[in-house]
């Protein structure tokens, strides 16, 4: 009992650190409809110019400070000059250009700062404690710490401020936002340089995890079953989403995978995702979709 | 001038029924089938064969699989290359385990068996749409890669999970060359493009185009969703199963589970996008464009940048390139090069007068 409950708080924690991910995600689609392929490299390109600029001596928080000006200003141009052109193009015209982003940030970001591995040290114990009988990681608490603040932040950030009120009436209807005279172009601009920022927390806590290389941006594959699990508007549902599928997923892992000979924790959050889609095909907190002839 | 349809009359259904209805066209495909039959066999070399077109035939077909379900019936799919996997281990397995099998059988049963796996993959979409689909797609794609390298049996229990494309032997004659592995793709490809451009003409074709348009809409005016739907999956998993079958025996000869990632999937996906959704010279466009473009991208960074930039530097260069390259081509014809291809034909009829 004590394994089980053991093996589910580490799934939940490493949920927490999938949602981190998702969120990006969520940002973006909530505000333009585009599913970004490109977080992934989004959050690997913060990663790896975080640890260089760490790595010429800039101290911590001037190293973060100017990630963040990167991160913002990628995002900005990313805007400008990729999507801005595209409006008005079918959804999945939009998809297929952020995945060409995506390689081009890959490359962009490995011929900058080269394609080494880097360790990355938040200075941050990752000694489990025993609370109880029951071993937690105190990184994994830490970063559920760090995703528990971007998302009230990002919540009071919707729902207090005037620019969060202005991208809420656009993720609700780009015309009549429009119309109403809410400038399109600064509340996307300012989408992205949200998404950017949110890579690089994503990008900080998963590169101190598994050390700042190539394979970060397979973080995408690990938020795209979060996403359809929790739905892709809805940001309390990619926590939620992440979750249940880290939950489960390390459940699964533990007590039916060995029966499969082990592995099955490339496609098993998929098949759970797409047995949630069956029931609610716009995830958990999706946007229900009304359709008319 | 040359490009002009007046003074040809359609007097019977037949002649107004034809896949090309204008005379240039007829003759412009004759001529480029000419080529590919009769001239190219002759002068290429055996790096042409086996490093270009093999696979850029190979890569046209599988994207016209996947432009069936996608571009013409409007399910976005993901795991692509999924169904390529299971039609290349379905063909080696019947082939090693049926004594006798004439490999194109073998093709056939792997076409199918990738169709009757696209089926149960493709019950989702009956439910799911959009991203969500896409998404809930990439589940086959993992699924499977997961059940090829995890049971030793697909790959006959060999130690490195790589398979060893059986010899293909037709009435006493061995495809061993490369210039007879190309003829017999060329006229795989040929065969199964003839049967899909038709295919979008028949009443299956115009059901998938309405579900893309509008589904709902679709449904209201009879069209039956569960059986258009899952033939769609059907239909274009047997085009990827077929193509995985050429990629592992006409292409690769030794193939493993990895030949079928992820990325080859985007790959396909690149393919269609840039070649132009719901066509099917798009998909030819595309794969020659995706085949064709790293090479001459290599051939010229390589020798304007010989010398001055290390090995790794100049592929993430070329990887740079590529992606803005797709970038570019996406906000500049965002309908693809068959677009540009049609776009051009009008203007050629036109020719020599602006309008």
């Amino acid at each position: 009992m004590l394994f089980f409950i053991e093996v589910l708080i580490g799934g939940l924690l490493a949920g927490v650190m999938y949602s981190l991910v998702a969120l990006g995600f969520v940002l973006i689609y909530k505000a333009s409809g585009v599913l970004n392929f490109a977080q992934g490299s989004m959050v690997l390109f913060a990663a790896l110019s975080f640890v260089s600029i760490l790595a010429m001596g800039v101290p911590f928080w001037l190293a973060l400070l100017l990630t963040l000006a990167i991160m913002v200003l990628l995002g900005v141009v990313i805007e400008k000059v990729v999507l801005r052109p595209l409006v008005n193009q079918p959804q999945i015209t939009l998809f297929m250009a952020t995945i060409g982003l995506s390689i081009l940030i890959e490359a962009l970001g490995q011929m900058i700062w080269g394609s080494q591995v880097h360790g990355l040290d938040l200075g941050i114990n990752d000694i489990p404690f025993n609370f109880y009988g029951v071993f937690i990681s105190q990184f994994d608490l830490f970063a559920a710490g760090c995703a528990a603040v971007l998302v009230a932040g990002l919540s009071l950030f919707f729902h207090k401020t005037k620019i969060g009120r202005a991208l809420r009436a656009v993720a609700d209807d780009h015309q009549a936002a429009m119309s109403v005279g809410i400038p399109l172009k600064h509340v996307w601009t300012v989408v992205w340089a949200a998404a950017g920022f949110v890579a690089l927390v994503a990008g900080l806590l998963w590169g101190s995890r598994l050390g700042v290389q190539f394979a970060l941006t397979l973080v995408v594959l690990k938020a795209l079953p979060v996403l359809i699990l929790g739905g892709f508007t809805s940001v309390p549902g990619a926590i939620v989403g992440g979750l249940i599928i880290g939950a489960t997923e390390k459940l699964a892992e533990v007590f039916i995978g060995p029966y499969f000979g082990g592995g099955i924790e490339n496609w098993f959050p998929y098949a759970l995702a797409l047995v949630f889609l069956l029931i609610r095909p716009d995830g958990l907190f999706g946007e229900k979709h009304i359709e008319r002839v | 001038m040359i490009y002009r349809e007046t003074g040809q009359y359609k007097s019977n259904y037949g002649a107004d029924e034809q896949i090309f209805p204008i005379r240039q066209d007829r003759i412009g495909v004759m001529i480029i089938l000419a080529l590919a039959y009769l001239v190219v066999p002759f002068i290429g070399n055996d790096y042409w064969f086996s490093a270009i077109l093999i696979p850029f035939l190979v890569l046209s077909l599988a994207a016209i699989g996947l432009n069936l379900l996608t571009g013409y019936a409007g399910q976005l799919s993901l795991g692509s290359a999924g169904f390529m996997a299971v039609g290349a281990f379905a063909a080696y397995n019947f082939m090693l385990r049926i004594e006798g099998m004439p490999f194109l059988l073998g093709f056939i049963l792997a076409g199918l068996s990738a169709a009757a796996v696209g089926i149960v993959f493709g019950l989702p979409s009956l439910r799911v749409k959009g991203f969500y689909l896409a998404a809930a797609t990439l589940a086959s794609q993992f699924f499977i890669e997961w059940v090829l390298t995890k049971f030793p049996w697909f790959t006959n229990y060999s130690a490195s999970g790589v398979i060893t494309a059986q010899k293909m032997v037709l009435f006493g004659y061995a495809f061993d060359t490369p210039v007879s592995r190309y003829v017999l793709t060329l006229v795989i490809v040929t065969l199964l493009a003839l049967v899909a451009k038709n295919l979008v003409r028949t009443r299956t074709g115009r059901d998938w185009m309405a579900i893309r348009d509008m589904d709902v809409a679709a449904e209201v005016i009879g069209i039956p969703m569960l059986k258009t739907k899952l033939l769609a999956f059907a239909i274009s998993s047997f085009y990827l199963g077929v193509a995985g079958a050429l990629w592992a025996y006409c292409y690769l000869g030794t193939v493993e589970p990895q030949a079928f990632e992820l990325t080859r999937s985007f790959q396909l996906l690149f393919i269609i996008i840039i070649g132009g959704m719901g066509t099917i010279v798009g998909a030819f466009f595309g794969a020659a464009f995706i085949v064709f473009f790293p090479i001459f991208l290599n051939l010229f960074t390589s020798t304007v940048f010989a010398g001055q930039l290390d090995p790794g530097m100049l592929s993430h260069l070329e990887q740079f390139v590529f992606g803005s390259l797709i970038i570019f081509f996406l906000i500049v014809e965002p309908l693809g090069l068959a677009r540009l291809w049609q776009l051009g034909k009008q203007k050629l009829r036109l020719w020599p007068f602006p309008h």
